[in-house]
């Protein structure tokens, strides 16, 4: 036996990662399972009332009808591609529903369920995806900084957001995403680096969907990545992503402790993305179909109704209820997209200084004449 | 008025002093900056004054620093950076250029951001690899990016506060072998705007443009030149982006003859963008083509060699001849 596979057989192989197997996973907080059964865990506890767990569901069916939605808008043309969050609506609304007023949160470009949290209107992320501006929301306001493509780069933006935290005195704390692929990155692993020395109060919050567009989670990391953390310093924790109240107990437990200036955590959602990487990927290439179906059974909102439903904590009007909400956000957003007017010509000489150059205002003077030269005044 | 004799080590050193004791926003970072005050002693006893909340001696990782750098100042904070040597930049290229330089446009101008990325820059001291490099084309060639070189003490001093107030962010290249030339400067004086060339000597045979470390050489080239008759007129060119050749064109127009001298590689660098600009805005004033004077488009050879490599006085009056010869 050669020194390589003596070490590669004494790795923890990665739970789940072809073949997931939650209930085996000891580590694995949960509170909902995904039969719907609610379950107490030492450690993490929620106390919702019935109006908030109903909320939660409200939450994570809109989310999914205006993913749904912008597909079909891709599909029909209407996008230029769309990042689906299909089976990560748990995941991104638990985490979002843990922050509070203050906070500030530094998505991916998947993160739509957490923009809903945030208020984010459907449409200023569509416009992204339409190619009209690159996010049309207000990341102060919102405390939800714009969508971030390069992978990882916004760990440090989120870490470095926390610095400034702590030198204003302030009982705020970030909230950090990234993606399974992004944990390969020196900028995320430099993150956490960095929150770790300076106890910056970030939460690092990973939805390890299993997959980095086609690659699976093997090729990123022999280890459980919540068990990363210890590396660094701080601690991690793996939850059921696909687990809204798990998941909403534990981000608002690490938020707390960045809070009271414990530092930063590490969490690992596992969840699985059920859709494909964006509309321009084909996940039938790289993935088995009954991976997928094993997936489905355990489907965040299904487990949530399943829930609400066996204790009678909402009856059939509020899931009638709901579903009207819902084909009024996706009839709004498919308006809103479809009557979505183009850029003016100039905007991207706006906004590149803050402070404009005579270089690049000479340049947009020439670009305005060479259209005006047009007989029909540049509107060809 | 209160005038010292500095070297631009030490302008640099009480412009930025200035610059946070102005603004309690203003936040150094970088690697060894604090209690040894930066390989160059740029930040001496900066830490000591304005505690290590104020002067970060950060993990060893450029994009770290960067990338920490676009939080601080989401939050309202004016980052410095120190990049310890040029050619150790590249690891925050990426947050430089697809952060840095994007976010500003990327959000409509909700989100400033006020980032001085200092760099000591170009060859001349005898180092290892990577520590005497002139990568300033890669940053004027980023849109969303200013880009200044300092030439001199007072630029030095003056420059680093107007960097550090200015709303956009600035990669400032400091000359590190000239770190320790000297100059007289007024510390109460009402300094010049940072965005602009200036012609530091007047002549009219050959206009002669340079930046950063190259300017004194250029000088030198003007001097020796005089003994031979030729007038030549040096132009610091001082803002690599935007750059601010309006000067520049009208001394062209004087002259008809331009050298541009720079240490970055020839290919692409600075000098093959003002040419090009001279030859659109001066085509009918030109006697002779624009020329360049730069390093050769090797990597920055082993130091026995770099004299060789970089421009010298030599080689600057060798590109004159050949421009007065056309």
């Amino acid at each position: 036996m050669t020194a390589l596979s003596q070490a590669t057989e004494v790795v923890d192989p990665v739970p789940g990662a072809a073949a997931p197997h939650l209930p085996q996973q000891p580590d694995l907080i949960q509170l909902l399972t995904p039969e719907g059964e609610r379950v107490e865990h030492p450690d993490y506890a929620v106390d919702l009332s019935d109006e908030e767990l109903r909320g939660l569901y409200r939450d994570l069916a809109l989310v999914r009808r205006w993913d749904v939605e912008a597909t079909a808008l891709q599909r029909q043309g209407e996008l230029g591609i769309w990042a689906s969050l299909l089976g990560q609506e748990a995941a991104q609304v638990g985490a979002g529903r843990a922050l509070q007023d203050g906070d500030m949160a530094f998505p991916t470009y998947r993160e739509h369920g957490v923009a809903w949290t945030r208020g984010v209107d459907p449409l200023d992320v569509i416009s992204l995806f339409r190619g009209v501006d690159n996010g049309g929301w207000d990341p102060v306001a919102t405390g939800f900084n714009l969508y971030t493509v390069v992978i990882g780069a916004q760990c440090l933006h989120g870490t470095g957001y926390a610095m400034g935290i702590q030198r204003d005195g302030a009982e705020n704390a970030v909230l950090a995403f990234l993606g399974d692929g992004a944990t390969s990155q020196g900028e995320v692993n430099e993150a956490m680096i960095w929150a770790a020395s300076f106890s910056a109060p970030v939460v690092f919050f990973c939805q390890n969907n299993q997959y980095a567009i086609s690659v699976p989670l093997e090729r990123q990391s022999r280890v459980p990545l919540y068990q990363r953390a210890a590396g660094f310093g701080f601690p991690g924790v793996r939850v059921d992503g696909n687990d809204v109240l798990a998941v909403l107990a534990v981000t608002r437990a690490a938020l707390a402790a960045a809070r009271e200036g414990q530092g930063p955590t590490f969490i690992e959602a596992f969840t699985y993305r059920m859709g494909a990487h964006t509309t321009s990927d084909d996940p039938t290439r790289y993935r088995l179909a009954s991976e997928l179906e094993e997936w489905k059974l355990r489907d965040p909102i299904a487990r949530l109704k399943a829930y609400l439903v066996r204790s009678g904590k909402a009856d059939a009007a509020f899931f009638e209820a709901v579903e009207a909400d819902e084909t009024e956000l996706a009839a709004k957003i498919r308006q809103g997209t479809t009557e979505m007017a183009d850029p003016p010509l100039t905007s991207m000489f706006d906004h590149v200084y803050a402070e404009q150059t005579p270089h690049l205002a000479q340049q947009r003077a020439e670009f305005v004449e060479y259209h005006a030269s047009f007989a029909d005044g540049g509107d060809h | 008025m209160s005038t010292q004799t500095l070297t631009i080590g030490k302008a640099l050193n009480l412009g930025l002093r200035k610059a946070m004791e102005d603004d309690a926003k203003v936040v150094l970072m970088g690697e060894d900056i604090g209690k040894l005050g930066g390989v160059f002693r740029i930040t001496d006893g900066l830490q000591k004054d304005f505690g290590d909340d104020r002067v970060v001696d950060t993990p060893l990782a450029e994009a770290g620093i960067l990338g920490t750098a676009v939080g601080l100042a989401m939050r309202g904070y004016r980052p410095v950076c120190e990049i310890q040597f040029d050619g150790f930049v590249f690891p925050a290229y990426n947050q430089i250029v697809t952060q840095v330089a994007k976010i500003h446009a990327r959000s409509k101008g909700r989100l400033p951001m006020p980032i001085v990325i200092r760099i000591p820059f170009g060859g001349g001291i005898g180092a290892v690899e990577h520590h005497s490099e002139s990568p300033e084309a890669y940053f004027a060639h980023t849109a969303g990016l200013k880009v200044v070189a300092v030439s001199n003490p007072v630029d030095a001093y003056w420059g680093i506060q107007q960097a550090i107030a200015h709303p956009d962010p600035i990669v400032f290249f400091e000359p590190k072998r000239r770190y320790w030339e000297k100059a007289e400067v007024d510390t109460d004086a009402t300094p010049g705007p940072l965005f602009a060339s200036r012609v530091v000597r007047g002549g009219d045979d050959v206009t002669v443009l340079a930046y950063g470390p190259m300017v004194k050489t250029a000088l030198q080239a003007a001097e020796a030149a005089a003994e031979e008759g030729r007038s030549l007129e040096v132009v610091d060119l001082r803002t690599l982006s935007p750059l601010d050749l309006d000067p520049v064109f009208e001394s062209v127009r004087r002259t008809g003859r331009c050298v541009v001298v720079h240490e970055a590689p020839l290919t692409l660098g600075l000098g093959a963008e003002i040419a090009a600009r001279i030859t659109e805005t001066c085509f009918h004033s030109l006697e002779a083509p624009v020329l360049r004077v730069g390093g050769y488009d090797t990597p920055y050879p082993p130091s026995k060699l770099e004299e060789e490599y970089l421009p010298d006085l030599d080689r600057v009056l060798d590109a004159v001849d050949r421009s007065l010869g056309f």
